[in-house]
């Protein structure tokens, strides 16, 4: 017989070694799609590799995808470690994006200093509306969370493409379905020269210094810890757990929301509907390799945009389809759920009933 | 006024509506059993295109239309199995291993659908299943057309309904499987198999989930499309809190969901000019919210729900 039992310590070689040797088997799981496909795998490791390190120019394309997913990933961690389940992150950052542009086209003239922190708040903002609905309908209701963030996505990426043929719609576009550009007062400002890397990149990295500080050291982020761990404890203590759950909806959304703004104006200059291959979904990929840690979601960010952007220029080179890096990215989500359970527990053998 | 009257007296309408209500049947009734056994399967989103993806590919390598439905069963069995495996015995969160095998099982689909074919523009299509004609009955005025004039994977749902309610209320294992959704540890002291009863209703389950996803593929469209399954197995979630976990219930929400579905499609021809069609568009998940909303605090959730088991800790 086998039994199951829980460590006593919760040692650091486990928090730290667990995602890491995830992240590793998931891309060494990810040979057998290689093969599959019939491609040389260990050039095209090599050639994955290149593009994320080959050049400066490649380093800084993956710090220019990792920045959206700190974004939503700290928007995930957040929101899970309350326990409550922001699968939303996709749908809050069309908003976000779509109140970036709402404001930053030319409906407010401003110089940079007062309109980049105007497009900001609006982002983060419609962000949290649009995690503050579901924890309303949560706390109320009692509807769960999961399937009303999930279908909010839907809903949004409607309400998207109704915008981008009506009100939004560029009249110079050319009949395309995409927004007005954001003034060029209300971009981010760039961080390297001829290079798509923008100072969003710093902001995340802020968010996230900051995000650590209220959840480890803040009453907030206490309050926040306690209804995520015990939700009748949290309560017996006097906690107010939907002001509680409220307080973790309105910052995850507007994480989120602010992964929206960082890419229409810190990267792209206007919202069209494919603005984010998915980053609302794979932010939670990113919380869940950096243990729910906001410091480790900038890590683990800078590990999938690698995964995504060398996968990229890796099917590129060699024919294999790009959907390899979703593949990937997926596998070390399930490789470090296993991982998190051998390090929370230990099998024992026991012989014979009685015994030890 | 009118013409919402028109259209409900019409019988193409209601044949549209259990052809759309199928693929939810079958989605709703796979949910119900894997959380009936007190397991919540968030993989449900991409069992189902990996169900329409495998399907569909295996009838186009020459399997046959019921062959491409066994290997859809067999790929939802599958990554029911992942979930199974990491949510019983390894007892991980049921919410994030579910979005993982949705995830994973999405990915999987794409890849080797790209794989298998680089470069088409347009999809390769398949002859689907055909309506089966029944003579006599067939031609029957209203009853004909929309009962009889549908394809054997309708009807496939429609008997799952029936077989569903019976093993649940009338057998043995019915009742094990509701007693490990309720209480696992009952189920533990009269020496059966806490871990098998919810793997098995994990596997059956999830199996049943990608049925519906080869409908879309093998008999609403003859192809597989990217995103083509759009946030129906979320809407399947959203039902059987609605159905408050009866396959009776459950049957008749999809076919409410499949009524309004073929209603709005119907409204958008008749009044689309006055009304932007995204607000038709975006009416099923609204409308999937708004039942979620009404039914949530009423719901009899199976009182283990979500809540891990191990042998031997009480």
């Amino acid at each position: 017989m086998i039994r199951i039992e829980p460590r006593n310590t919760n040692s650091a070689i486990f928090s730290y070694g667990v995602p890491i040797l995830s992240a590793l088997v998931a891309l060494i799981l990810a040979s057998i799609p290689l093969w599959f496909a019939g491609a040389p795998v260990l050039v095209s490791y090599v050639e994955m590799a290149k593009g994320v390190f080959g050049s400066k120019f490649a380093f800084s394309e993956m710090l220019t995808r990792a920045t959206p997913l700190m974004f939503t990933g700290l928007a995930a961690a957040l929101a899970f470690r309350a326990k409550l389940w922001n699968i939303g992150a996709e749908g809050q950052l069309y908003l976000g994006a779509m109140a970036a542009v709402a404001v930053g086209t030319g409906v407010l003239e401003a110089p940079a200093f007062i309109l980049v922190p105007i497009i900001i708040l609006f982002g983060c903002a419609a962000g949290s509306v649009g995690m503050v609905v579901p924890a309303f309908l949560k706390t109320r209701y009692g509807a769960d969370e999961v399937v009303t963030t999930l279908l909010l996505n839907f809903i949004i990426l409607i309400f998207l493409q109704y915008m981008l043929e009506g009100p939004l719609k560029d009249p110079m576009g050319l009949g395309w379905p995409q927004s007005s550009p954001i003034l060029d007062q209300g971009m981010l400002p760039p961080l390297m020269e001829r290079m798509r890397v923008h100072s969003g990149l710093l902001i995340a990295v802020a968010c996230a210094l900051i995000a650590q500080f209220m959840l480890v050291r803040s009453v907030w982020g206490f309050k926040l810890r306690a209804v995520g761990e015990n939700v009748f404890a949290a309560r017996h203590a006097g906690i107010k757990v939907n002001r509680t759950i409220l307080g973790a909806a309105i910052a995850s959304g507007a994480l989120a929301g602010m992964a929206g703004v960082s890419e229409v104006a810190g990267l792209k200059g206007y919202l069209t509907s494919d603005l984010s291959p998915g980053f609302g979904y794979a932010g939670i990929i990113v919380a869940m390799l950096a243990g729910l840690s906001p410091i480790g979601v900038v890590i683990s960010a800078l590990f999938i945009a690698s995964v995504f952007v060398g996968a990229d220029s890796m099917s590129r080179a060699m024919g294999v389809s790009s959907y390899l890096a979703d593949l990937v990215v997926s596998t070390s989500l399930l490789c470090v759920l296993i991982g998190g359970f051998f390090a929370r527990f230990k099998l024992v053998k026991t012989s014979v009933k009685g015994q030890n | 006024m009118a013409e919402i009257i028109q259209i409900l007296l019409s019988d193409s309408f209601w044949a549209a509506s259990l052809r759309i209500a199928t693929p939810l049947i079958f989605g709703v009734l796979g949910a119900l059993i894997c959380e009936k056994s007190g397991v919540l399967n968030l993989g449900i989103e991409g069992i189902f295109v990996a169900g329409a993806m495998s399907g569909w590919m295996a009838v186009w390598l020459g399997a046959g239309l019921w062959g491409g439905v066994i290997v859809a069963g067999l790929a939802g069995a599958f990554f029911g199995l992942i979930h199974a495996i990491l949510t019983v015995p390894l007892g991980l969160s049921q919410h994030v291993s579910g979005l993982g095998v949705t995830l994973f099982a999405t990915s999987v689909s794409y890849f080797f659908y790209r794989t298998a074919l680089p470069d088409v523009s347009s999809p390769p299509r398949i002859e689907p299943f055909r309506p089966l004609e029944i003579p006599i009955l067939s031609d029957l005025p209203f009853v004909g057309p929309v009962f009889f004039q549908q394809t054997a994977l309708t009807w496939l749902a429609l008997f799952m309904v029936g077989l569903v309610w019976y093993i649940m209320n009338r057998t043995g294992l019915g009742v094990a499987i509701k007693a490990v959704g309720d209480n696992p540890n009952s189920v533990d002291a009269q020496g059966l198999s806490v871990y098998g009863l919810r793997i098995g209703a994990i596997v059956v389950g999830s199996a049943l989930m990608a049925l519906g996803g080869a409908f879309l593929t093998m008999s609403a469209f003859d192809a597989f499309f990217f995103g083509m399954v759009n946030g129906r197995g979320w809407i399947c979630i959203a039902l059987v809190i609605f159905a408050s976990w009866k396959p009776g219930k459950a049957l008749f929400g999809a076919l409410l969901f499949g009524a309004f579905d073929a209603l709005q499609v119907r409204m958008q021809t008749e009044v689309g000019a006055k009304v932007p069609t995204q607000v038709f568009l975006a009416a099923p998940y609204v409308l999937s919210i708004v039942a979620l909303v009404i039914a949530a605090r009423r719901a009899e959730y199976p009182r283990a729900l979500l809540t891990p088991w191990f042998k031997g800790q009480r």
